[in-house]
C-alpha cells in the first residue's frame, strides 16, 4: 500500500519536475507575462464563477465557499487565504530558508494584531492614556498607516528580542522556547488588563479609512473584496521582496547556515547574525499579517491567538514544501480553503492537519512542491544512512 | 508582591511545591530517556501522559468507583490504575516510536523533521481523544465520555486529609503517596539503568550507537525499551495526577509537557537524576512565584525559568549525561 503510494508519488513528482524544468527553460519575457497573468487572475478571484451582473458559471461556481449551505463569504475566505499566505511566506523565511523551527509564530501574529489594536483603537487603554496625558480629544487615535508601520517595527524588535538569547541554542531547544513564547504572549494579553483590556479584547480597530463605521466607502465590514485586494497587494509586494532576498547574499547565507552551520562559519558567514535576520524578518511578516487580520475584523481578544494556530502555520509550510515559495503558498491556501469549502471535514480539520504533517514527513519530507535544493539535501542524508546503517 | 504570604507559610509552600514538582519529574524522565539515547525531543510525550489519564478515568468509570470508597477498594483501584495507565502510556509511546519515528530514523532525517512529525503525532492524539473517541463511543459509554473536549471529572479515590504535621507544616496523605511513589519509581529506574544488563545496553547506545552495535547491543530493542520505560513513568504520573487533581482533558498534556520538558532541561537533559532535581526545583519555583505574584502567572514563570537556564547553563543543573557514561 505504502509502496504503491510512493511509486505514484514518484511519477507525479517526475511530471511536476518536468514542468519546473520546462518553466525555467522559457524565455524571460514569457515567464514575466505568465507571472503578470497569474497576478491579474488572483486579483479577479472574488468573481470566480460569479461574474459581476450575476452571471453564474456553473462549473467554477462550485469552487466558491458560498455555493454550499451556510458557506462563508467567498471574499472573506480569500482574505483569510491571503493572510495565511503572508504568514506562510514569512514563516518560510524562518523554517524553509534558515532552517529554524519556530513554533511560536502566532506570538508575532498577535503582537502585530495588538499593535494596531492598542495604538489605533479609541477603546484601547494605551490610547486612553495618551488622551489623558496630552489632553487630546476623545476621538484621537494613531492613524492606520502609522499603526501598520508600528506593527512592523514592534514585531521586528520582538523578533530580535526573542532571537537574541535563544538563537544561540540548538535547533530543538529553539522549537520549545518559541512554543513557550507563543503561549506567553497570549497569557500576557489575557492577564494584563490595564494594558490590553484582558479577555474583553479590543474593539473598533481601524482600517485604512479609519475606525469601522457605515460611512466607510471601501473598507467596511460588509463587502470584503477591498480587504482581499489590500491583503493580496501586500502579499505580492512581500513575495517579491522575499524572492529578491532569497537570491541575494543574505539568502545564500541562510541556505549555507541551514545546511551546515560550521561549514558556513568557516567560510566567513557568521551564523548567528543571519539567523537573527531571518528570525526578525519572519517576525515582521507575521506581524504584518496579524495587523491585516485585526484591521479586517476590527476586534481582537486573546483567545484568537491560541497555540493550535501556530501549529497550523508550521503545517502550511512543511506540507506545502518548506523552502519553496510556491509550495508554502499552496500549503497555506489549501489549509485555509479546504475546511471552508468542505464543511463536513471542518470539525476534523485539526485531526487532518496532524495526520497530514505526519504522513508528509514520513513519506515525503520535502513537501508537496519541494524546493530543489532541499530535496537534494534530504536525498544526501538518506544515502549516508544507507552507507552506514548502524548510525542512528 | 506578596512577601508576607511567602515567608509566613514558607514551609507549607515548599511541601506543596515539592509534591507538584514530583509529578513533573516523572514526566520529565520520558523526555530525558529518549533524548539521552536518540538526541531527540519526543514532543509527543505529553500526549503519552494524557492517554494515561484517560486510561485511569476509563478504568474507574468502568468499575463504577464511587467517591471515597473504603480503604481496601481505594488501594485496589490505585494499583489497578497504575497497571492500566502504565500499559496504556507505554503502549502509546511504543506505537509512536514504531509508526512515526522508525521510518524517519531509517532515512536519517534531520532533527527538524523528527520534531515536526512529533508535533503532528501530538495533534493527532489530542484530536483522537478530544473529538474522535467521544463521537465514536457516542452513547455506548457514560455521558462524561461522549462530550467533546470538555474537562472530565473523576471520582475522588482518596479523601485529602492531613497525616503528618511538623511545626505547622501539613503534609496530606495524597502528597505523601506522591512523594513515596515518585522516589520509589526513580530509585527503581536508576537501578535498572545503572545496574542491570538492559540498562548497560541503554547506556552503551547513549554513549556511542555504532560501537554499541559492534559490541552486540541490539539498538532497536534499546530504543523500544526507552520509549516503553518513559511511557511507564508517564503512566505512573498520570495515575498520581488523577488521584490528586481528579480531572483530565484531551489538551491536558500541552502545558504539563512544556513544564516537564523545562524540568528535564533544568536538571540536565539526558540525566535521570537531573530530571528529579529539575522537576522538584521547577515545582518549588512555580509555587513560590505564584505566591509572590499571582497564580495566573504560573505558566509564565516556568517559561522564564526555562529561558534563563538555557541562556546561562544550557547543560542544566547536573549536566547532560545518561548514566555516568556520556562525555
Amino acid at each position: 500500500m505504502i509502496d504503491k503510494i510512493r511509486s505514484l508519488d514518484r511519477r507525479r513528482v517526475g511530471a511536476l519536475g518536468g514542468i519546473g524544468e520546462r518553466w525555467r527553460a522559457l524565455p524571460k519575457w514569457q515567464r514575466r507575462l505568465a507571472g503578470v497573468a497569474l497576478i491579474v487572475f488572483v486579483y479577479c478571484l472574488p468573481w470566480l464563477g460569479k461574474l459581476p451582473g450575476n452571471l453564474v458559471v456553473p462549473g467554477l461556481n462550485n469552487l466558491r465557499t458560498d455555493s454550499i449551505d451556510g458557506g462563508s463569504n467567498w471574499a472573506g475566505v480569500l482574505f483569510t487565504c491571503a493572510v495565511y499566505v503572508l504568514v506562510a511566506v514569512g514563516l518560510n523565511v524562518v523554517i524553509g530558508l534558515a532552517g529554524l523551527l519556530d513554533l511560536g509564530y502566532i506570538g508575532f501574529f498577535a503582537i502585530g494584531a495588538y499593535s494596531v489594536g492598542l495604538f489605533g483603537s479609541v477603546n484601547s487603554p494605551v490610547v486612553k492614556w495618551f488622551q489623558r496625558e496630552f489632553d487630546l480629544p476623545q476621538t484621537w487615535a494613531v492613524t492606520w498607516a502609522i499603526c501598520a508601520m508600528l506593527a512592523l517595527v514592534l514585531t521586528l524588535i520582538s523578533g530580535v528580542l526573542l532571537g537574541w538569547p535563544t538563537l544561540r541554542l540548538r535547533g530543538d531547544y529553539l522549537a520549545i522556547v518559541t512554543l513557550g513564547f507563543g503561549e506567553i504572549i497570549r497569557i500576557v494579553a489575557r492577564n494584563s488588563e490595564s494594558l490590553t483590556n484582558g479577555p474583553q479584547g479590543i474593539s473598533a480597530i481601524p482600517g485604512p479609512e479609519g475606525p469601522p463605521s457605515t460611512d466607510n466607502q471601501l473598507f467596511g465590514l460588509v463587502d470584503v473584496k477591498p480587504w482581499y485586494w489590500l491583503a493580496i497587494t501586500v502579499v505580492v509586494v512581500m513575495v517579491f521582496a522575499v524572492r529578491r532576498l532569497e537570491h541575494s547574499r543574505v539568502g545564500r547565507a541562510w541556505l549555507a547556515v541551514r545546511e551546515d552551520e560550521d561549514a558556513a562559519a568557516v567560510m566567513g558567514v557568521y551564523p548567528f547574525k543571519f539567523k537573527l535576520w531571518a528570525f526578525a524578518i519572519g517576525a515582521a511578516l507575521g506581524g504584518l499579517a496579524g495587523m491585516l487580520f485585526a484591521s479586517r475584523y476590527a476586534f481582537i481578544d486573546p483567545t484568537q491567538f491560541n497555540v493550535n494556530l501556530s501549529i497550523l502555520f508550521v503545517a502550511m509550510v512543511v506540507v506545502g514544501g518548506s523552502g519553496n515559495m510556491v509550495g508554502v503558498s499552496l500549503g497555506a491556501v489549501l489549509l485555509a480553503y479546504l475546511p471552508e469549502r468542505f464543511r463536513e471535514i471542518a470539525d476534523y480539520r485539526w485531526l487532518a492537519f496532524g495526520l497530514a504533517m505526519v504522513l508528509v514527513m514520513i513519506l515525503r519530507p520535502q513537501g508537496l512542491i519541494p524546493s530543489r535544493r532541499r530535496t537534494r539535501e534530504l536525498k544526501d542524508r538518506a544515502a549516508e544512512a544507507e552507507e552506514a546503517p548502524a548510525h542512528v | 508582591m506578596n512577601f508576607d504570604d511567602l515567608f509566613g507559610h514558607f514551609g507549607q509552600h515548599t511541601v506543596d511545591g515539592l509534591s507538584k514538582g514530583a509529578i513533573y519529574a516523572l514526566i520529565a524522565l520520558g523526555y530525558t530517556l529518549v533524548y539521552g539515547v536518540l538526541r531527540l525531543i519526543n514532543f509527543a510525550h505529553s500526549e503519552v501522559f494524557m492517554v494515561g489519564t484517560f486510561a485511569v478515568l476509563g478504568l474507574w468509570t468502568a468499575f463504577g468507583v464511587e467517591n471515597n470508597p473504603p480503604i481496601g477498594q481505594a488501594i485496589l483501584f490505585l494499583v489497578l490504575g497504575l497497571i492500566v495507565a502504565a500499559i496504556a502510556s507505554g503502549g502509546t509511546a511504543l506505537a509512536i516510536e514504531r509508526i512515526a519515528y522508525r521510518p524517519l530514523r531509517r532515512k536519517n532525517a534531520p532533527p527538524l523533521i523528527f520534531l515536526i512529525t512529533a508535533i503532528g503525532v501530538s495533534l493527532v492524539l489530542v484530536e483522537v481523544f478530544g473529538l474522535l473517541l467521544p463521537r465514536l463511543l457516542g452513547g455506548a459509554v457514560p455521558s462524561m465520555f461522549s462530550r467533546e473536549r470538555i474537562i472530565l471529572g473523576m471520582p475522588t479515590i482518596l479523601e485529602q486529609k492531613t497525616v503528618i504535621e511538623i511545626a505547622g507544616i501539613e503534609i496530606n496523605n495524597i502528597q505523601l503517596i506522591v512523594f513515596v511513589s515518585v522516589l520509589a519509581m526513580m530509585a527503581a529506574l536508576d537501578w535498572f539503568i545503572n545496574r542491570t544488563r538492559y540498562g548497560r545496553g541503554v547506556r552503551a547506545v547513549a554513549q556511542n550507537p555504532e560501537t554499541a552495535a559492534l559490541m552486540g547491543v541490539n539498538q532497536e530493542r534499546v530504543i523500544m525499551l526507552i520509549f516503553v520505560l518513559g511511557g511507564i513513568m508517564a503512566g505512573a504520573a498520570a495515575l498520581l495526577w488523577s488521584m490528586r487533581f481528579g480531572i483530565t482533558q484531551s489538551s491536558i498534556g500541552f502545558v504539563l509537557g512544556l513544564k516537564a520538558f523545562t524540568a528535564a532541561v533544568l536538571g540536565g537533559i539526558g540525566n535521570l537524576r537531573g530530571a528529579l532535581v529539575g522537576g522538584l526545583f521547577l515545582g518549588l519555583v512555580e509555587v513560590y512565584g505564584a505566591t509572590l505574584f499571582s497564580s495566573e502567572w504560573e505558566d509564565v514563570i516556568a517559561f522564564v525559568v526555562l529561558v534563563v537556564v538555557l541562556m546561562f547553563r544550557p547543560t542544566g543543573l547536573l549536566g547532560e549525561s545518561l548514566g555516568r557514561a556520556r562525555a
